[in-house]
């Protein structure tokens, strides 16, 4: 890593207590037990990183794992139990809903104290206002009470206002997702724009969709702990596998009717083996084994690339394909005469089904193959197209 | 604090690839690190004009008379005290009875509107506190602050009230008495935003004390020479315990404003005799020493703010 990071976090680790009696009344008659009774637990243990001038980072991890709190402690909110963090440069952070609006405060004042909050001068602000305004696209109610706006209107003011005071650093926590589409565009666009400039972003969100677009780092969390810091798509994965073996472990508990076993790829000659080149011919077998007649039933794949993307998924509904009843053991074979897509590895979730309804049975990255292409166009897919210019 | 300084609009351009890191929220001991916060709150200036002016705005939101009910609260307590203590129970003896209450009534609502303003500040704006940082000393400095503007228009009435009493007594303000309120203002905003900062960061943690002061405040008023006369509580006391009554920060400030607002009682036995400069003195430095303890207990507390609220 770059000896001149724009943030530093050094073995921060927070605690939280919770205590549930507030009144002065409480803490006298429990002053002896409050002690015990008080719950500790670490939001975050032991995290180091350090982030270099112009990356965007991605923060991800299930709820409570403490991405929000890291975030917090990063903008100099919270205040670590052990360790620290460094920074430099101007931040504006964006945390949960707005960037700390008063609501009684019309759009308008809110605007002037949220900037200066953020640094800026009153002459700077009326310099910039129009434009703000112009930006979160509230003229209508700029001199209306902010507890009165929707909380897309608050977002889009509040986003307004951090792009303007010109940080260095931006946080921004889960909260693009409350605008509508075109201003999520808008601002993702702005945020490309901020990258481009050689800007810092961390990102904690739920949408590993936008992760992946966005982040060049991501960083995964799980109750405290640094999991994984590294490429989105091997963050991303990890995150996936993490969620779907908990899954497993909870669907592993129900008996199920119908029961995959033994997944394999194959090729066109009916081996099994690893690697495909492109253009040659896969199918992937699996057994399904009933625990007792079942007649409304259907089997479906997936095919996923390394980072989580959604390449194709059909089944036998979409198919048309009609099943006979199922009893004892069947081997499902779905085969596919070429696989059009890029040079890298892939994997398959398999599932068995009723037509509707929750799954009898289902495997993520049941099999993992290599297609071997020797193409280097980007993208998912592998085309060959022919280019003519007249 | 050249974080701070960082975040001011003229360094805005991309970073400096060789400004070094600071260090955020850096634990500083107990005894160090008040001048570094003062220097941080200095920066910070533009940001607590607009506090006080969002203080203000936000208290009459909404309301038709707006400031007026700032003005109102204490000229009917005025008019109250004066027809009840000052008609009724007879203690209009007092030359110009409405002047003195007033420089009392004054000096007190600013006092009592400190603490009690400042006690709520931090939990009032929880939304900034826990969406931005900034130095938290900022929302009782700005409570203050708006209370002080609120003074400003009390001291206005009370010059006009002097200058009426002036007319008709003949008796105006001595011009070299003019340092000794100004002293005790002094003391009364140091002393005061030394207790708010106590009170605010205590707030957080036990939402009683913002009860528990307006209870304190009553009692504290009645034991402060305000509506009644200092000469009659030395008559009532044993000396030591009058000594105690004078100790009193409140008490030697209002006899501060008493000195120069109110000429008419110049000479009476209804003027405070006492050394009231020497009082104010001590008054100051103990006053600040106070403020530099509560600072650095505010600066211990408010690293949980944010996950307290």
């Amino acid at each position: 890593m770059s000896s001149n990071p724009v943030i530093r976090v050094t073995d921060v680790s927070k605690k939280f207590v919770i205590r549930k009696d507030k009144s002065l009344k409480e803490r006298l008659v429990n002053a002896r037990r409050s002690k015990e009774h008080a719950e500790t637990f670490w939001a975050l243990k032991n995290i180091g990183l350090e982030v270099d001038p112009g990356h965007t980072l991605g923060l991800i991890g299930g709820n409570g794992s403490g991405k929000s709190t890291l975030l917090k402690i990063i903008g100099g909110i919270l205040t670590p139990t052990t360790g620290y963090v460094e920074r430099r440069g101007r931040l504006a952070a964006l945390l949960e809903l707005g960037a700390g609006f008063h609501g009684d405060l019309t759009g308008r004042e809110n605007v002037y104290l949220n900037a200066s909050i953020l640094g800026l001068t009153r002459a700077q602000t009326d310099r910039y206002f129009d434009s703000i305004v112009d930006f979160s696209g509230i003229e209508q109610f700029i001199d209306t009470q902010v507890k009165f706006y929707s909380s897309g209107m608050y977002v889009r003011l509040a986003f307004a206002v951090a792009i303007h005071v010109d940080p260095e650093i931006l946080l921004v926590d889960e909260v693009l997702a409350v605008g509508d589409e075109p201003f999520q565009r808008k601002c993702l666009d702005r945020i490309k724009q901020f990258q481009q400039d050689g800007r810092t972003i961390i990102l904690v969100t739920h949408s590993l969709e936008q992760v992946r677009q966005m982040c060049d780092r991501v960083v995964l969390l799980e109750s405290g702990n640094l999991v994984v810091d590294g490429s989105p798509a091997e963050a991303v994965r990890h995150f996936r596998e993490v969620n779907s073996e908990l899954d497993q472990q909870e669907q592993a508990q129900r008996p199920h009717l119908l029961t995959i076993s033994n997944p394999r790829t194959v090729g066109s000659d009916g081996v099994s083996r690893q690697n495909y080149p492109a253009g040659t011919g896969i199918g992937v077998e699996f057994e399904v084994t009933a625990e007792r007649e079942v007649a409304d039933w259907a089997a479906g794949v997936a095919l996923t690339d390394a980072s989580g993307l959604l390449v194709y998924g059909t089944n036998t509904v979409l198919q048309n394909v009609a099943l006979a009843p199922i009893s004892g053991t069947r081997t499902v074979r779905f085969r596919f005469d070429q696989l059009p897509v890029a040079d890298g590895q892939y994997f398959l979730d398999l599932a068995v089904h009723p037509k509707t309804g929750p799954n009898y049975h289902r495997i993520d990255r049941a099999v993992s193959f290599q297609v071997e292409n020797e193409s280097t166009d980007p993208g998912v897919l592998a085309l060959t197209p022919k280019i003519e210019i007249e | 604090m050249t974080l701070a300084s960082s975040r001011v609009p003229e360094s805005a351009a991309p970073a400096q690839p060789d400004a070094p890191l600071q260090r955020i929220n850096a634990p500083r001991s107990f005894f160090r690190g008040f001048g570094g916060t003062a220097r941080e709150i200095w920066q910070y200036r533009e940001l607590l004009g607009n506090l006080i002016r969002k203080e203000l705005k936000v208290k009459y939101k909404d309301s038709v008379l707006g400031f007026v009910w700032s003005l109102l609260m204490p000229l009917v307590q005025l008019a109250v005290y004066w027809l009840v203590i000052g008609n009724f129970l007879g203690a209009g003896a007092i030359p110009t009875y409405g002047v003195y209450i007033f420089c009392g009534l004054a000096t007190w609502t600013l006092f009592s509107e400190i603490l009690s303003s400042s006690t709520i500040s931090i939990v009032f704006n929880s939304g900034l506190v826990k969406k931005v940082y900034f130095p938290r000393e900022l929302f009782p400095l700005a409570a203050t602050g708006a209370a002080l503007v609120n003074f400003g228009f009390q001291l206005v009435i009370l010059l006009i009230a002097d200058v009426i009493a002036g007319a008709t007594t003949g008796k105006w303000p001595d011009l070299a008495l003019l340092p000794m309120p100004v002293l005790g203002l002094l003391v009364l905003i140091v002393f005061s935003s030394a207790v708010g900062l106590l009170l605010a960061a205590a707030n957080v943690y036990l939402r009683d004390v913002q009860h528990l002061i307006t209870v304190v405040l009553m009692v504290w008023f009645w034991v402060t020479p305000i509506i009644y006369n200092v000469s009659r509580v030395s008559r009532a006391l044993p000396h030591w315990a009058y000594q105690l009554y004078l100790a009193n920060p409140m008490a030697s400030v209002v006899f501060s404003f008493q000195k120069f607002f109110w000429p008419q009682g110049k000479g009476t036995a209804y003027e405070f005799a006492g050394n009231v400069y020497g009082r104010l003195g001590v008054l100051l430095v103990v006053s600040l020493a106070f403020l530099w303890f509560a600072q650095r207990v505010f600066a211990k507390a408010q690293g949980n703010f944010a996950q307290e609220l």
